[in-house]
């Protein structure tokens, strides 16, 4: 599952702490929690040296997986009083390396925090802790046919304070909305050891809307101990549309074309002919290997309305030169339809022995200019990229192949990588739509973003975070880094829209 | 007025009215002046800063400057069949973009479309030393940087001048029909939300007086099956109805006086009735209570707190005493998140002083 799998460039690095900072922490720590949810033994602590984003590695000092608010608010008191930074962590599946450790540092894991509280069918939510899974919540709702709505990839394994972190998506966002738009509460523990609600069971809350800007803020404002979610009902009938395009602008033309219509599909997902031709000798989902590009348009709802939309887009699309169009006539073939796309990564790990995952938005109307520009930095960097696209939403999943024993290439994958961001700025996009800045994309943010804004961005942090201390060395990056990094790249405003390709 | 020489006066009022410790007050129509505490300090009008700046019907999004008339928003979302689902209250013709972000107040489709900060993509703010600073985007996903956007959305001002925002739109529904059903409170409350657990297309609802309305809106075929399923009787002129709910002309809205205030209660859905005195009109599938009453507000504050709710002093009717305070007071830590957010936007204290809470 490891998008960049590479293990070359992981250096072992020697602890960055002394033998006596170490026991210092421990023996404080240790009084605050049971002896096994402390691990301060390289051993121990060796699984806890990246995330999803597997080549920027570090093993922390400690990691802490306490079991309780109460022991969490101890260890984020005693961390505090000891200036020890924090990584929270829920299931290592994020793709930016959010939850890279810091050498001398506690990784705080909620990982034993895996109950669901509560799950009231009348009132449409659950209440469930941070280390529960996201799929578990709506397999637990199943049973009253609900559901929670928002869906990334790693579903299976990703946990609901990871999501509430990263602001997590899925295939169905355009429609269902993000993390932001289906929690109405979460309760966590600031830096100071207090215990923070922010939203409540209601729609709404007083004051500034302090969940909004929590959401999404990559374990640097607090750490959650549980949170309320919306559950909705499950749709009665969801069938899919798979059209061939011979041409990668038609098919961005015939997604504004189903918009223009006014339909929001459930999803709408484009896939190149390198993704296609990727997965399919993979998973034989049956797509048109031949065709430029392939959308996948669905539509959800009771089986009168998805009747009535599949008919909607079916004329749409061939009025937009779709060369084939089939629609999904069972829910076999429908999984079937979308199992390419959702093997994509782990295809592209099937055929490359490295990858490289980016997540730019764009507006869609420049798609076939950014796919042009990665066309292009193919030939500079040397490199295969296989697009993926939640085209609904303009969220471009890139995927950079290379071989990480080949000298060279994953740094060259890393600036390609780099690259296609800034060009996803300059057509007006963003670095990331989805997997958060982390610690991968800290440099691009000072593509996106001028000095005074991060500067807010880092006042923020502070208005939440006074002593500075959890996750503090992701998302934003200092003054000096960018200013470093600001040698070799241009800063946002001296790129110009029209003067691509421009390398 | 030229946008760049707009923002410079601006952004020389705010020097100098920080240099002084001034306040101001930002404003846009005005048609919301009477939501919130009352502020003093000398105008800073945003009216001149207007006008669309990027729609593209097809991206979903539409970017504008804060002194564009909502109506002329309306509009020109309309001449393409797209509306801002979240459908905001205008309360009066001069509505700008600003003011409605800034108050952060969403209409009856909330309960099935989101609030006006679910739609909130991106926002450039002016802050307190008149600097100009972009949040979020024109696009529907972005995770870079704290959501900055969303914190402006019911912000009243606050944090700085909101000069720009993009929102996320939507396409109008095909079909839409509204439903009558003679029911108790009671009755009302435990329908709303057994319905809100099934996929019905249900887009607004208003329960008062024993008579509970639906909105149905989507596709037709999914409109007409729950028609049938519902039942309850057909809605003479639901367009006006819908409309007089949500600018709250609505015969109920004047009962309200300079004695009899109106409050919004905002509680979990499921909440059964307050029995506090008073009027009721329900929206939102529960979540969204009106109540027209002269009880006074701790015995109000401490009903809505009780059930996971909160409630706001909504209009006083020419009533200036709000001593009471409009918002719900806040948990000592919440709070003190604020004042460093308010101080570090605006670290001369002039924006909007107290025009949410009394100390910032």
């Amino acid at each position: 599952m490891n998008p960049l799998t590479s293990t070359a460039t992981a250096t072992a690095a020697e602890p960055a702490f002394s033998p006596a900072r170490q026991q210092q922490v421990v023996s404080a720590l240790r009084a605050l929690l049971p002896e096994h949810a402390l691990l301060s033994n390289l051993e121990d602590t060796r699984p806890y040296e990246c995330d999803g984003l597997a080549a920027y590695r570090q093993t922390p000092m400690v990691v802490a997986l306490p079991e309780n608010e109460a022991q969490v608010v101890a260890v984020l008191k005693a961390c505090r009083d000891l200036k020890v930074p924090i990584v929270p962590r829920g299931a290592g599946t994020g793709l930016s390396g959010g939850a890279m450790p810091i050498a001398d540092g506690v990784v705080l894991s909620t990982a034993k925090f895996t109950r669901i509280v509560k799950l009231d069918p009348y009132a449409r939510t659950a209440v469930v802790q941070p280390g529960v899974r996201n799929l578990a919540i709506s397999e637990a709702a199943a049973a009253h046919d609900l559901y929670y709505a928002p869906d990334p990839s790693s579903q299976i394994a990703c946990t609901i304070g990871g999501n509430v972190a990263e602001n997590s998506g899925g295939v169905h966002c355009l429609k269902y909305g993000l993390t932001v738009h289906n929690v109405l509460r979460v309760r966590m523990v600031t830096i100071e050891g207090e215990v923070i609600e922010l939203g409540n069971g209601a729609l709404d809350a007083p004051g500034l809307d302090l969940l909004a800007v929590f959401v999404g803020s990559e374990g640097m404002l607090g750490v959650v101990t549980e949170v309320t979610v919306k559950l909705i009902p499950k749709p009665q009938a969801a069938r899919v549309i798979m059209a061939s395009f011979d041409d990668v602008v038609k098919s961005g033309n015939a997604v504004a074309n189903v918009i223009a219509a006014g339909i929001i599909p459930a999803g709408l997902e484009m896939m190149d002919r390198t993704s296609s031709r990727m997965v399919e000798p993979f998973v034989k989902a049956g797509y048109d290997i031949d065709a430029a590009a392939i959308l996948l348009c669905e539509s959800d709802g009771t089986i009168e309305e998805v009747e009535e939309e599949i008919g909607r887009m079916s004329d749409v699309l061939s009025a937009s030169g779709a060369t084939r169009i089939e629609v999904s006539t069972s829910e076999a073939e429908r999984l079937r339809f979308w199992s390419g796309r959702k093997n994509a990564f782990p295809a592209a790990g099937r055929i490359s022995p490295d990858y490289y995952c980016m997540d730019g938005t764009i507006p869609r109307k420049n798609l076939a200019q950014v796919l042009l520009g990665i066309e292009q930095m193919e030939k500079k960097y040397g490199l295969r990229c296989a697009n993926v696209f939640h085209a609904g939403d303009g969220n471009l999943h890139p995927l950079i192949l290379f071989d990480a024993n080949l000298a060279g290439e994953f740094h060259r994958a890393e600036e390609f990588g780099a690259e296609i961001l800034e060009l996803c700025v300059a057509v007006g996009g963003t670095i990331t739509g989805e997997h958060g800045v982390g610690i991968e994309k800290i440099n691009s943010m000072c593509v996106q973003f001028s000095p005074l804004e991060r500067e807010a961005f880092f006042n923020v942090k502070r208005a939440f975070d006074t002593a500075f201390l959890l996750n503090p060395d992701k998302a934003i990056p200092t003054l000096q880094r960018c200013a470093e990094y600001g040698k070799m790249h241009v800063q946002r405003g001296q790129l110009k829209f029209a003067d691509l390709p421009r390398f | 007025m030229d946008a760049e020489l707009f923002k410079q006066q601006a952004k020389a009022q705010i020097l100098v009215a920080g240099a002084e410790r001034r306040p101001l007050e930002i404003r846009g129509g005005g048609s919301k002046n009477w939501y919130g505490q009352q502020v003093q300090g000398e105008l800073l009008d945003t009216r001149a800063y207007s006008g669309v700046i990027d729609y593209e019907p097809t991206e979903l999004v539409i970017t504008a400057r804060c002194g564009t008339p909502l109506a002329e928003i309306e509009a020109l979302l309309a001449q393409h069949n797209q509306m801002l689902a979240f459908e905001p209250p205008h309360f009066g013709n001069a509505a700008t973009l600003g003011g409605t972000v800034a108050s952060g107040l969403s209409g009856p489709s909330r309960q099935a479309v989101g609030a006006l900060r679910d739609f909130v993509l991106g926002a450039v703010l002016m802050d307190g030393k008149g600097d100009v600073l972009h949040f979020g985007g024109q696009v529907m996903k972005n995770v870079a940087g704290y959501d900055v956007s969303r914190l402006l959305a019911g912000s009243l001002g606050t944090l700085g001048l909101i000069l720009e925002v993009s929102l996320k739109v939507l396409p109008l529904p095909v079909a839409s029909s509204s439903r009558r059903f003679a029911m108790t409170e009671a009755e009302a409350i435990r329908s709303l939300n057994q319905w809100g657990g099934l996929p019905l297309p249900i887009s607004a609802s208003c329960w008062q007086d024993g008579m509970l309305t639906l909105r149905l809106s989507g596709a037709q075929a999914a409109v007409s099956a729950a028609e049938k399923n519902l039942g309850g009787e057909a809605v003479a002129d639901a367009d006006n109805f819908w409309q007089a709910i949500r600018e709250q002309t609505h015969c109920f809205f004047a009962a309200a006086t300079s004695q009899k205030f109106l409050w919004r209660l905002s509680l979990p859905s499921t909440t059964a009735s307050l029995a506090l005195p008073g009027e009721t009109l329900i929206e939102w599938g529960g979540a969204q209570r009106w109540l027209i009453t002269d009880v006074d507000a701790a015995q109000i504050r401490e009903a809505a707190a009780g059930a996971g709710g909160h409630a706001t002093l909504f209009r006083t009717n020419g009533a200036t005493d709000k001593s009471a305070g409009v918002f719900h007071p806040l948990t000592p830590a919440v709070a003190q998140i604020h004042r460093r957010l308010k101080a570090s936007f605006d670290p001369s204290a002039i924006f909007n002083i107290g025009r949410m809470y009394p100390d910032f």
